[in-house]
């Protein structure tokens, strides 16, 4: 024996899991929704695809290299960031927006605490909601889609929960697409963010994550059934003011945040019990913004909120251990 | 049957496929036998011999010192050729007495044959702690101590762990199913000490061999076979409890305290031997393995070889050893060198390669919280590691950090690969001794 040997304390061998499989493997997960996008928008979608993920990356080596840190981009957040951020803007995103926002994800939403495992909230929402508040008239522009090759233009339109607000702050009653044929949202056929449009494929990337035990199905089951529930409830209070629960399900953005973003480990609670409170309270608010909210979107307040409510929750729900039980007498 | 199981814990891949088809071979003795004062857990016994004597197998060469302490036997007759200092699996010089073979092997003249129907429980109870008999699957707890439960505790069950859950070893698979009768014998004269019927056996199902054995020779025993899923910690004794019994052992509590004794199979087998032959635990079985062991086999040990003679035995290294560890990967300890001599605790000796070895950056914890999922008594192993990173010794306290019972699986799942159950083992360390201050 030439070379000295190893002592460490045990364990010594390792399962293989990285972070940066996990970050890859959420990734794949929304490629489906990102080729759709693409597919539906164009050449807008993916603009400002490219210009968010590529955007975060270069934030992020910046970042490591004004603080003279190792390079973090191969742990692939920085680019999972982008995408997500991406899924969260308008396709008629102008191109200095998009790179302002991954600034503020990565800069502001991120790196600032310290990096990776640190940011209290989800840096793609921060960013999509800072440019939300500073940029409105941008942010809430929408097209319908224009599949590429199909000859159909674009056109300005509203979301489907935009046109549902609008028409009962004038009326104080949901307006036809609201209640009847509303179906044909679930297939992206509605104006959108780039993710929002993409609820069936969003929905596959949500079970590919499951199968896969990237997440557990607490917050995604939790924060959709608060929101069939309690939009339920208000539905079943006055159809004719407030929408049909599978109008929340399939409008909006609410599979991409219910999958994607409120499932982000480092900014959710970290027990299965603070999962579910934590899914319970983004669906509380989700609803409660589009119902009775200025904005007619929910998703990202709603997440980030309780992104805030995390570490309480984590203090408030620690299993009960092996071993807590009456001594035999 | 329906297999039973405790909640937490993983699977790490068994690669027991090494040496679980090796019969057990005995190995030879070496030319000199190390053998130390110290192993067992509780007070080191105090060494009676000096240099120059004569000994016998089997002959006392150093004394229990208390209760919670064993003595220790010469293992094979020949000369004591020097009683000093020797490097011990524990990583440090410890008293030792070092024997010279005389090749004849000879039991010393004082053992005797004993019936254990004609013997009362006191009897019998001697008869194990003189045999110097401790808990074999490597904790080394001097098992008379386990029976003998305070007036107030009510044992009902007896449970032996067959599970060797730790991967790569096999010792106590071949030794359920080439030598079944000598544990059947040694749960009977264990239930004659606690006086109780109900006894199981806990198997997991990747031993199926062993579990149809021993299904068959204890069928006129009237003890138990329980098959159990394949989940690692299951042969830590909480988690054999709760399997077996669903009972809990309450947090800072021994398994008397909800009604149980466990005890390895291979000690059953080693109180069979010390009762019914009179010898004391002077052998045992170890798997020699790993990807740096050329030929692994499943060796009867004669306590106090050194581990480069086990080596030998098997084929000798394949490849250059980066890694050598007494016991299983996941809570085995790293050796400094083959120098050092298996003793009772010695399960097995694995031994791997540099390319055989995890190694990945550390990274920031990411709050994926596998760590929680997998820990088999529901702690948070990130939260009490960040506390015990940041020295506060009486937060880590709070989330349970002594409740830890150090099987691995936080760190083996860590996709940040963070050292998380060394983290909680300096907590514990620190909350011992802030303990001890007051």
């Amino acid at each position: 024996m030439e070379n000295p040997l190893y002592l460490s304390s045990s364990p010594h061998i390792h399962s293989g899991e990285t972070t940066d499989k996990v970050m890859r493997l959420v990734i794949y997960a929304l490629l489906p929704a990102t080729a759709l996008s693409i597919y539906l928008f164009g050449l807008p979608a993916l603009s400002v695809l490219l210009i968010c993920t590529l955007g975060c990356m270069a934030f992020e080596a910046l970042s490591c290299k004004l603080m003279k840190q190792p390079l973090t981009l191969v742990d692939g957040s920085a680019a999972l960031t982008g995408i997500l951020l991406a899924l969260n803007l308008p396709p008629s995103t102008p191109w200095w927006m998009s790179l302002l926002g991954a600034a503020i994800a990565i800069l502001i939403g991120k790196q600032i605490y310290g990096g990776l495992g640190y940011n209290p909230f989800n840096p793609a929402l921060v960013a999509r909601v800072v440019l939300l508040i500073s940029f409105p008239v941008q942010m809430t522009s929408w097209t319908t889609p224009a599949p590429i090759g199909s000859g159909i233009d674009a056109v300005t339109a509203a979301t489907p929960l935009g046109e549902m607000k609008t028409a009962v702050m004038l009326t104080g009653k949901l307006p036809e697409m609201a209640t009847s044929g509303f179906g044909n949202y679930f297939f992206g056929n509605m104006a959108g963010s780039l993710g929002e449009v993409s609820a069936l494929v969003l929905l596959l990337g949500g079970f590919f994550l499951l199968f896969k035990k990237v997440i557990s199905w607490h917050i995604p089951i939790s924060f959709i059934g608060t929101v069939l529930i309690i939009g339920g409830i208000f539905w079943l209070l006055d159809p004719s003011k407030y929408p049909n629960p599978l109008f929340h399900l399939i409008t909006g953005g609410l599979i991409l945040g219910a999958f994607f973003m409120a499932t982000d480990m480092v900014t959710s609670p970290i027990t299965d019990k603070g999962m579910l409170i934590f899914g319970f309270g983004c669906g509380l608010l989700t609803v409660l913004i589009r119902l009775f909210g200025g904005y007619p979107e929910g998703v990202s307040f709603a997440i980030l909120l309780m992104n805030a409510c995390t570490p309480l929750i984590d203090r408030y729900t620690r299993p009960k251990i092996y071993g807590q039980v009456e001594q035999k007498a | 049957m329906k297999l039973k199981s405790f909640s937490g814990g993983l699977h790490p891949p068994d690669s027991k496929e090494y040496s679980a088809h090796k019969p057990i071979e005995r190995c030879p003795l070496p030319e000199e036998l190390i053998i130390p004062a110290a192993q067992h857990i509780g007070a080191p016994a105090d060494i009676c011999v000096a240099v120059g004597d004569q000994v016998k197998k089997g002959q006392v060469i150093a004394n229990a010192n208390g209760f919670v302490s064993v003595p220790i036997h010469a293992s094979t007759s020949g000369e004591v050729i020097a009683v000093e200092p020797r490097l011990h699996p524990m990583g440090r010089e410890l008293p030792a007495v070092v024997i010279k073979p005389d090749g004849l092997d000879q039991w010393h003249e004082s053992l005797r044959q004993n019936d254990p129907e004609q013997l009362d429980v006191d009897s019998l109870k001697n008869l194990i702690r003189d045999a110097g008999i401790v808990g074999m699957g490597g904790a080394t707890f001097p098992t008379h101590v386990k029976l003998s439960p305070p007036e107030e505790k009510t044992i009902d069950t007896l449970i032996l762990n067959g599970v060797e859950c730790e991967p790569f070893l096999t010792a106590d698979h071949r030794l359920m199913l080439e030598e079944s009768e000598r544990i059947i014998d040694g749960i009977n004269i264990l239930r004659k000490v606690l006086g109780i019927d109900q006894a199981i056996i806990g198997i997991e199902v990747n031993k199926p061999d062993a579990i149809e054995k021993l299904t068959r020779d204890c069928a006129a025993h009237n003890i138990q076979v329980q098959p159990l899923k394949v989940r690692y910690p299951q042969g830590a004794e909480k988690q054999l409890i709760n399997a077996c019994t669903g009972r809990q052992v309450p947090s800072g509590g021994l398994p008397m305290d909800c009604g149980v004794v466990v005890q390895n199979v291979g000690t059953a087998a080693a109180i069979s031997d010390a009762v019914r032959l009179g010898r004391p635990l002077v052998e045992r079985i170890a798997t020699i393995t790993g990807p740096g062991i050329v030929e692994p086999k499943n060796l009867r040990i004669t306590i106090g070889t050194p581990l480069q003679y086990l080596v030998d035995q098997c084929g000798g290294l394949n490849g250059e050893p980066a890694k050598i560890i007494m016991g299983g990967p996941m809570m085995g300890q790293t050796q400094l060198s083959l120098d050092v001599p298996a003793i009772r605790g010695t399960s097995g000796v694995l031994v791997f390669r540099e390319e055989d070895l995890p190694k990945m950056p550390a990274g920031p914890c990411i709050r994926c919280g596998r760590c929680i999922g997998v820990c088999p008594i529901h702690l948070q192993p990130t939260t009490i590691a960040a506390y015990a990173r940041l020295e506060m010794i009486d937060a880590a306290e709070n989330y349970n950090a002594l409740d830890c019972i150090e099987c691995g699986c936080c760190t083996y799942i860590c996709p940040a690969t963070l050292p998380l159950v060394q983290s909680i083992r300096h907590a514990k360390g620190g909350i011992m001794a802030k303990r001890r201050k007051i």
